[in-house]
Parts: structure tokens; C-alpha cells; sequence
């Protein structure tokens, strides 16, 4: 057969595909584990993203005439106190978690990488400052540390986020500046110094690419704890406030008092944070074997 | 050896003063104060300005912002915490029962957490890459991923639903009546526990597979050692260092990071105390149960490196 330009173009074309779909057929055969964190993160993802068109009702809707009806037909989760359905709230409430959680680790990691890469960098005093200033943040609950963040700011979507993600800086900045010790010794770093780069170019060219591997674990693993942060402030009422379909606050107050008669205000939020973080470690997890080879199981 | 343990305590000074400078700093930050905060909550927010200045003057919130600090200071350098803005009462008296609630909840829940990660962990690794290892470590991801809060809803739903009964909500301490202390607090430290337990587990199967790598653990086993006194004399005392390590850490946290769980049971513990202290601008309140909470953890933190060098003869410090 001859090889013309189609042929060429089909082949080229069918190849990448080909190996991207076996990628995904291999990461799921040899990682189930981390194949059921990834479908839970992607059915978690389409939830927020269709939130708007598969909800049954208004998310802050209240309807007097249905108050704390049991799961069924009209409503397959059952309603809240106001008489907000329940299915329709856990939906947009996938909205709030994925949004504070994605913010609050992205943040984390970005400022935590960067003081942990310039904290290896720079070394000698610097460090040795940079370090106890650390250490002073690590001496805090963090939840105490974001409950401070939140009386400082206020409550609100956009404040907890900052109040999360101020805990994690610290945590991402010390395992960073460990693997970014290493790179430090590298060659190419006394290359790029000896080409007369300033330190911010070989900060952020040179060794904040060659860490990425930890940053990345550190921010996957963050992205659970984070939707657990603000599923806690949130149900202490110091988190995303009412109307807001959060599912922590979805657990507080009516869902507690009206816990006998009306269990499934309890149960079913609760059930999507858990299966949300669940799917978030797994994932994580296994990411963290695949990127770590010292964790590689044999 | 004591040279160590001199300067470990010396270091905690500076991030013990780190903390204080952060903890003052942030509060003075927060809006409003406690006179307002009290005046509101009296409704009665058209007090005049002299009377309130003159509640600030009385609280010493008039001086400047360094005259507060070295007082606090002098204070705490003769283990005199003051008064409580709000209440007007002696710290230590405000702290004293709280702290043996969640003194005696941290403890229970992370004895219940070694408890289950111990022997699960060594589980999961001895029969790594079975199903019983899928199991294990599915439970404890399941743990870490469940709020404890939330659990402990179900809990209280459970036995109000089931046994049409729900533990005590009124806290007796263990020395006035140790059977009821137990029957409130239990549910909590299960709760708590077992999330904590995840740690512990991951933390336990992973050294155990590095250790049973090892050739000494090859070579028992070739002397035809049975597993299970391999595992018990030589693959655990080896693998639970970092366990205890991690463990450790995460019971110095348990002292003051238990608000939500708090909440759930009705328990008046440091974490419930430090949320009301926050909303009430109770500034000295909140300076010393931080400070109370930084001071353990730094302490649990020094008795575990100290505690390692005793364990394992091979780590020394200068």
C-alpha cells in the first residue's frame, strides 16, 4: 500500500490516541483504587459543573408546603427544615466544596512552594528565619489557626478559602524545602548562577519546576482536607453562610435537632462530603505511589 | 544527652514567643473588642462613648499596643494568666475543668486509635496486595475521609433510634463518677479514634513493608522462625517508631483541635472555649489557651525526640 500524506496523517493521528486511552486502561488495571478516586472526582466535578441543569428544584427555594418531607417521588432526598430539597442542595453544594477546596489548596500550594523553594535557596540565615517562623505556625491546631483567619476576615466563601489555605502553607513549605534542598546541589543550579540569572529566574525556572512532583502530591492531598476544613467551619457556622448550598452547613442546626424525625438531613450531606474526600485521597494516594518511587510497592 | 535536652527547651522560647507576638498580633486585628462585644449582646448598643472607655481603661485596652504585650508577658513569666475579659474570672479557674475534658477525650481517642492501626496496619502489610490489604486500607482512607462530626451525628442518631437512648450531655468528671464520665465520653474518642486511627494504619503497613524487606527479617525467616514471632520480636519493634512518632504528634493536636466533635456532643472542651473566646473578643482567654495548646504540642514534640534516642539506641543527638 502507498504511503500517502492521508495515510501519514491517520496514522499520526490514531497513534496518541490510541496510547492515551491504554494509559488510562493501564492506570486503571494497576491502580483500582486510585481509577474509583478518579470517577469520584469526575461524577463530583459534573455534579458542580451541571448543577444548574440537573437539580430538580431551586436551590434556595423555600417551600413551607413540603417542610421536612421524607425521601420520594417529589423529592428522592427528602426536604430540609425550610422545605429546600435535599438532592438539589448536596448538587450545588458540590459547587461550594470543589470551588474552596480547589482555591484554598492552589493557594496553599503556591505560596507554601514558593517560601519553601526560596527558604532552600537562599540557605543560611534566611532559612534558619523562614524556618522558625514555621515552626511557630505549625505549634497551632489548624483548625484553631483557621478559626483565628475567619475572625480576622469574616465568614464567607471567599475568607475561608484564605483562612484553609493559611495552615497548609506552612505544611507544603517544609516537605518542599526538603526536596528543594537537593536540587539546590545540583549542577544546572550552579550553571544557571554561574550564567549571571537573577534569583528570582532561577527560583522559578530552575527549581521550582524540578519540585513539582512533591507539590503536586502535597496539593492533592491538601484538596480533601480542605473540603473537610470547610465542611467543619461551615457546620460551626463559622464557614460559608446560609443561603449557601454548602454541605456542611447543610449537618448544622435543624439537621441536629430534627435528627430523630427527619434522619436524612443528617445522613445524605454528610454521605457526599465523605464519598467527595474519599474519592479525593484515594486519588491522591495513588498519585503519590506513582510519582514516589520509594513507595512503589514491588 | 542533657546538653540535648537543654537546648531542645531553649529553642521552644523563641517559637513560644513566635506565637504569642501571632496570637496577640491577629487578635488586636479582629474587629470590634470585648466591651462592644458585651454591649451588644446587651442590646443596648446606644451606651455612651465615656462609659465605654471607661470599661476599656478598667481592662488596660487603653494602653498602647507593646505596654499590653510586655504585660501579658510579665504575667505568664510568673505563670499568672490574668483575668478573663468576659467573665472577669481567673483564667486557670475557666480553663482548669475544660482542660481535663479534652486532656481525658485526646487520650481515650488516640488509645482507641492505636488500638485499631497498630494491628491493622501490620495486617495490611503482611498480607500486602490481598484483598484483607484492599479492606484494611479502604477503612482507614474511609476513616480519614469521614468527618468526625458527622459520625458522631450518626452515633447519637443510632442509639437514640435503636436503643432509644443518648449518652449524657452534661460533663461529670471521671473522679466524681467515673461510669457516667465513661458512657459520655466514649462516643466522642470513637469517633475521633477512629479517624485518627487512618494515620496510624497507613503509617504502620507502610514501615512494616519497608522493614520486612529487610535481610534480618530474611534470614529469620530462613532459621524457619515462625511469622508470627518474627513479626512481634523483631519486624515491629523495629517499624513502630515513626508510628508512635506520627501518632504522638496527632494527640498533641487533639487537645485543642476538637471543636466541631465538641460541638456535636455538647462538650464544653478548650476548642468549644477558644470559639467563644474568639466571638466575645475575650483577648486574654483566647492568648492563654493558645499559648496552653502551642506549649503542649511543643512539649509532646520534645518528649518524642527525647524518647527516640532512648528507644533506639542507634540515633544520638549532640
Amino acid at each position: 500500500m502507498a504511503v500517502t500524506p492521508q495515510t501519514v496523517d491517520e496514522l499520526t493521528r490514531a497513534a496518541p490516541r490510541a496510547r492515551w486511552i491504554s494509559a488510562i486502561v493501564d492506570f486503571v488495571r494497576q491502580r483500582p483504587l486510585g481509577a474509583i478516586g478518579a470517577a469520584i472526582i469526575l461524577l463530583m466535578t459534573a455534579m458542580a459543573v451541571t448543577a444548574g441543569l440537573i437539580a430538580p428544584y431551586n436551590p434556595l427555594e423555600n417551600d413551607y408546603a413540603a417542610m421536612l418531607s421524607p425521601p420520594g417521588a417529589e423529592h428522592w432526598l427528602g426536604t430540609d427544615a425550610h422545605g429546600r430539597d435535599v438532592l438539589t442542595r448536596i448538587l450545588y453544594g458540590s459547587r461550594t466544596a470543589l470551588m474552596v477546596g480547589l482555591g484554598a489548596s492552589l493557594l496553599g500550594a503556591i505560596f507554601g512552594s514558593l517560601i519553601g523553594v526560596a527558604s532552600a535557596y537562599f540557605g543560611g540565615r534566611v532559612d534558619l528565619i523562614v524556618q522558625r517562623i514555621m515552626d511557630v505556625f505549625f505549634a497551632f491546631p489548624v483548625i484553631i489557626l483557621a478559626l483565628a483567619v475567619v475572625a480576622v476576615l469574616g465568614t464567607g466563601a471567599g475568607n475561608v478559602m484564605l483562612a484553609i489555605a493559611t495552615p497548609m502553607v506552612p505544611r507544603c513549605a517544609r516537605v518542599v524545602r526538603s526536596s528543594a534542598l537537593a536540587v539546590r546541589e545540583m549542577p544546572y543550579i550552579d550553571a544557571a548562577r554561574a550564567s549571571g540569572f537573577g534569583h528570582r529566574r532561577i527560583i522559578l525556572r530552575h527549581m521550582l519546576p524540578n519540585v513539582m512532583a512533591p507539590i503536586l502530591i502535597m496539593a492533592t492531598a491538601f484538596l480533601g482536607e480542605a473540603i473537610l476544613l470547610e465542611a467543619s467551619l461551615s457546620f460551626l457556622g463559622l464557614g460559608v453562610q446560609e443561603p449557601t448550598a454548602a454541605w456542611g452547613l447543610m449537618l448544622r442546626g435543624a439537621a441536629v435537632e430534627f435528627a430523630e424525625s427527619a434522619p436524612w438531613m443528617a445522613i445524605f450531606p454528610g454521605l457526599a462530603i465523605s464519598l467527595g474526600v474519599f474519592g479525593f485521597n484515594l486519588f491522591g494516594d495513588s498519585l503519590r505511589d506513582a510519582l514516589d518511587p520509594r513507595l512503589r510497592t514491588q | 544527652m542533657a546538653y540535648y535536652i537543654l537546648k531542645r527547651l531553649l529553642a521552644m522560647i523563641p517559637t513560644l514567643l513566635g506565637v504569642a507576638v501571632l496570637i496577640f498580633l491577629l487578635l488586636r486585628v479582629v474587629p470590634g473588642d470585648v466591651v462592644e462585644a458585651r454591649y451588644l449582646t446587651q442590646g443596648s448598643q446606644f451606651q455612651s462613648q465615656d462609659l465605654m472607655d471607661l470599661e476599656r481603661k478598667k481592662l488596660g485596652l487603653d494602653q498602647p499596643l507593646w505596654k499590653q504585650f510586655t504585660s501579658w508577658m510579665a504575667g505568664i513569666a510568673r505563670l499568672d494568666f490574668g483575668l478573663s475579659m468576659w467573665t472577669g474570672a481567673p483564667i486557670t479557674e475557666e480553663i482548669k475543668l475544660r482542660f481535663a475534658l479534652s486532656l481525658q477525650l485526646a487520650i481515650m481517642a488516640s488509645l482507641i486509635a492505636q488500638v485499631l492501626a497498630i494491628p491493622l496496619g501490620i495486617l495490611a502489610a503482611v498480607k500486602q496486595d490481598t484483598w484483607v490489604d484492599y479492606a484494611v486500607r479502604v477503612f482507614s482512607i474511609a476513616g480519614l475521609a469521614t468527618p468526625s462530626f458527622w459520625l458522631g451525628i450518626l452515633m447519637i442518631l443510632t442509639m437514640l433510634i435503636v436503643f432509644k437512648w443518648i449518652p449524657p450531655m452534661v460533663f461529670t468528671p471521671l473522679w466524681v463518677n467515673p461510669w457516667e464520665n465513661l458512657a459520655q465520653l466514649i462516643w466522642p474518642a470513637l469517633a475521633v479514634g477512629y479517624r485518627y486511627s487512618a494515620v496510624g494504619t497507613r503509617m504502620m503497613r507502610s514501615a512494616m513493608l519497608e522493614v520486612l524487606r529487610e535481610d534480618y527479617i530474611r534470614t529469620a525467616r530462613a532459621k524457619g522462625l515462625w511469622l508470627k514471632l518474627i513479626l512481634a520480636r523483631h519486624a515491629l519493634k523495629n517499624a513502630i517508631l515513626p508510628v508512635l512518632t506520627v501518632m504522638s504528634l496527632e494527640f498533641a493536636f487533639l487537645l485543642g483541635g476538637l471543636v466541631v466533635t465538641e460541638q456535636v456532643f455538647n462538650l464544653n472542651g478548650l476548642g468549644m472555649l477558644f470559639v467563644e473566646a474568639i466571638s466575645h473578643r475575650d483577648y486574654t482567654l483566647t492568648q492563654a489557651l493558645v499559648m496552653l495548646v502551642a506549649t503542649f504540642f511543643l512539649f509532646v514534640n520534645f518528649f518524642v525526640d527525647i524518647a527516640y534516642a532512648w528507644i533506639d539506641p542507634r540515633i544520638r543527638y549532640r
